[in-house]
């Protein structure tokens, strides 16, 4: 049991896909400029996720090594598929605005990243458990970072009001960059500052020294 | 075991099967959800014709509202509203007429090769219009325009006062521009500044255009201009052109010049 709840949970805070690992970058700057988009994304990498390593782990002792990478995006792309269709059929409007992102799950490294570390090597509930935790993981950050946008960038939460802009003649001044994707990086380095601090053994080995001061004469 | 698996017959029958079994999958939930899909577009354009003309009410049903308004057929080439006899050549029913599947077919639609400011390719020669009428008198009149951007088409519908010239509202149903940057053509603040502009200049050429960093109001071609999305300048730039195309002399502008002088019959 114990053994459960760490797959399932270790990925939010002492594993983190994004924070840790530093994968799925790119979808986590792209959609996470407002809350109901970044959790419907959430949602959606979750379940693919999931489902992906669940199905790879049925199959796993089947998968011939040669084209274990081409399996895996087959199965993972088949469901990015259905997902996208699901959405169009049910969630037309969010599915509008998520536009190629959700398609872009294909490529989303964390997806790939677990059914090739862990789904190969281990069962399909475990597999299927490990999916989510790490959509978990990616859902938990995407808010994060989302919750910070929207709130700054638009001063709202979910589409809803939290800070009178002073375009509808309030006070408070939207601030711009927020709202564009370079300012996830800012959120997501910050996240990972504070995780750090507060979990000290996730901090990195330099990769090399800063030298000493040296004298002038050096320099020249 | 591993040796058994990468075996060249193995490979081939776990890539087959494996592929049937998701082609299977991914058919059927696009078929299966295909009818819904198409509800929601429906739905979705007919709500957009009624938003560019700022119908929407709170309470009322999408179709129901919708039943007020009367689709045409406009004959781009002659500038006039389609005869019987021409829709019938054409085989188009006013009901389920499809202008994109028209612009594809040769022989509805004309090539755009050397003059395509909206990068189009090719202009279908006939184009639903929507009229909302009061009485005998057009009241509003809705225009559909296309037209490329940084990525994607986008599809949109202009709505006019019934001086055919002063836009009521314009917004896109359909375009997969980057979101939060050209995107923001879906954003209802920046659709809302298009309201009261003017398309046409005083010689009758359609000047309407976005401006690069927000449009100054002491500008005396200020009703003419809408503020440019920032971050997306060749999206803003496939607006403008769109826009003019559809509503200048290859597009929409005989046919609304012609109403203008004559009426409606």
């Amino acid at each position: 049991m114990s053994d459960v709840k760490k797959v399932l949970f270790g990925p939010i805070l002492a594993n983190n896909p994004i924070a840790l690992q530093i994968l799925g970058i790119c979808s986590a700057l792209a959609v996470t400029s407002s809350l109901s988009v970044s959790l419907v994304m959430a949602i959606a990498l979750t379940l693919v996720t999931a489902f992906s390593s669940f199905f790879i782990a049925i199959i796993r002792s089947h998968i011939p090594n040669s084209i274990r990478i081409i399996v895996q995006m087959i199965i993972i792309a088949s469901l990015v598929i259905v997902v996208d269709q699901v959405l169009k059929a049910f969630a037309y409007e969010i599915s509008k605005q998520l536009s190629v992102f959700v398609g872009l799950i294909i490529t989303n490294c964390i997806v790939m990243g677990r059914a090739e570390a862990f789904a190969m090597k281990n069962g399909p509930v475990m597999s299927f458990v490990d999916g989510i935790g790490n959509g978990l993981g990616y859902s938990a950050m995407l808010i994060i970072v989302a919750f910070f946008r929207e709130l700054l960038g638009a001063g709202k939460l979910f589409g809803v009001e939290i800070f009178a802009t002073v375009q509808n003649g309030g006070w408070y001044q939207p601030n711009g960059l927020m709202l564009l994707p370079p300012s996830a990086f800012f959120v997501i380095g910050l996240v990972i500052w504070a995780l750090r601090s507060y979990k000290k053994e996730q901090v990195e080995e330099p990769e090399f020294k800063i030298a000493a001061n040296s004298r002038s004469q050096e320099a020249l | 075991m591993a040796s058994s698996n990468d075996s060249i017959k193995k490979t081939i029958i776990v890539a087959l099967s494996l592929c049937l079994v998701c082609s299977i999958f991914v058919a059927a939930a696009a078929v299966g959800l295909k009818p819904i899909q198409n509800t929601n577009k429906d739905l979705d354009r007919k709500r957009n014709i009624l938003s560019a003309a700022s119908m929407l009410e709170p309470g009322k049903s999408v179709d129901e509202i919708f039943k007020s308004v009367e689709t045409r057929i406009v004959n781009l080439q002659t500038g006039q509203f389609a005869t019987q006899e021409e829709l019938q050549t054409a085989g188009i029913n006013v009901a389920t007429f499809d202008q994109q599947a028209a612009a594809k077919d040769p022989s509805l639609s004309v090539s755009l090769k050397g003059n395509d400011p909206a990068g189009i390719k090719r202009r279908s020669n006939f184009s639903a219009v929507y009229l909302v009428k009061s009485g005998d008198n057009i009241d509003r009149i809705i225009l559909p325009v296309h037209g490329y951007g940084l990525w994607s088409t986008m599809y949109g519908f202009m709505a006019l006062k019934n001086d055919f010239n002063t836009v009521i509202g314009f917004g896109f149903y359909d375009q997969a521009e980057t979101p939060g940057l050209g995107g923001e053509v879906d954003n209802p603040n920046w659709k809302a500044l298009w309201k009261g502009k003017k398309v046409y200049d005083d010689q009758g050429e359609a000047v309407i255009q976005l401006a690069k960093g927000g449009v100054d109001s002491s500008d005396p071609k200020a009703m003419y201009k809408v503020d440019g999305l920032s971050g997306a300048t060749l999206t803003s730039r496939g607006v403008t052109h769109l826009v003019q195309y559809w509503l200048g002399q290859e597009g929409f502008g005989p046919f609304l010049s012609q109403l203008r002088s004559e009426g409606v019959q």
